[in-house]
């Protein structure tokens, strides 16, 4: 099962980022190899539309959970169609390494 | 072409695929389709015995509306008793409300697709988690 982590930066240490669609970069972590694999967001700066694309990226990516601060309205309604697994993490302070952590547990 | 229907909401899809009769010697050989929104109005207007005004609102309908889908749904439901016919619950054009969970361990929320089977936190896989309505 794989897991779309939204971060500011391209490594496990960076911090986890609190936007969806205008995140920076997507770790894909892999529960059953237990590796990520980062992925830039190519819409960061989109007037319009960036939520969707990010949505429709990762139902290709073939996703079943995606970890982040908030989603968007229509994100919500794309993720939800596909059966996407949506959660949100409120902590400000907290790096992608410390969310994977929780997730192998 | 004509007008696109309102979509109906549904709070809770039914929890059962169908029925079918049993006890019976004639081979059910056809099927009735009932729709979410006909099993919810059903439900709000027979369970929860809400009056059809109150139950439209709820649903995003009007109130003849509501009737409308409230009576094709008795029919149905007759038709299957008389005729010893299946009932299978079908989609119909219904909008499903998005049901959130937020977790009382680490207050994470979250949603559940259909396809997840556990009702657990994804992050801390604590059990106490509870509905939130928003």
């Amino acid at each position: 099962m794989k897991t779309v982590i939204t971060s500011s930066g391209e490594n496990n240490s960076a911090q986890f980022d609190k936007r969806f669609g205008r995140a920076a970069w997507f770790c894909v972590f892999d529960e059953e190899t237990k590796e990520s694999i980062f992925v830039k967001n190519t819409n960061t700066n989109a007037n319009n539309g960036a939520g969707t694309k990010a949505a429709e990226r990762i139902v290709d990516m073939n996703v079943q959970k995606v970890i982040s601060g908030d989603f968007g309205p229509k994100a919500k309604d794309l993720l939800d169609k596909f059966n996407v697994q949506m959660v949100i993490v409120q902590d400000n302070d907290v790096t992608v390494q410390e969310i994977i952590e929780k997730l192998k547990a | 072409m004509s007008r696109p229907k309102t979509l109906r909401k549904v709070v809770a899809p039914p929890n059962f695929k169908g029925y079918r009769p049993y006890g019976t010697n004639v081979e059910p050989t056809d099927s009735i389709e009932l729709l979410y929104e006909e099993y919810e109005a059903i439900k709000l207007a027979d369970y929860d015995l809400m009056n059809h005004l109150e139950a439209s609102k709820l649903m995003g309908i009007s109130r003849p509306t509501f009737a409308r889908i409230y009576e094709t749904a008795r029919r149905k439901i007759a038709k299957a008793f008389v005729e010893t016919i299946e009932i299978k619950t079908v989609y119909g054009d219904a909008l499903l409300e998005k049901h959130w969970y937020v977790c009382e361990e680490c207050q994470t929320r979250f949603t559940i697709p259909k396809t997840i089977e556990e009702h657990e936190c994804p992050l801390c896989k604590s059990e106490r988690i509870e509905l939130l309505n928003t």
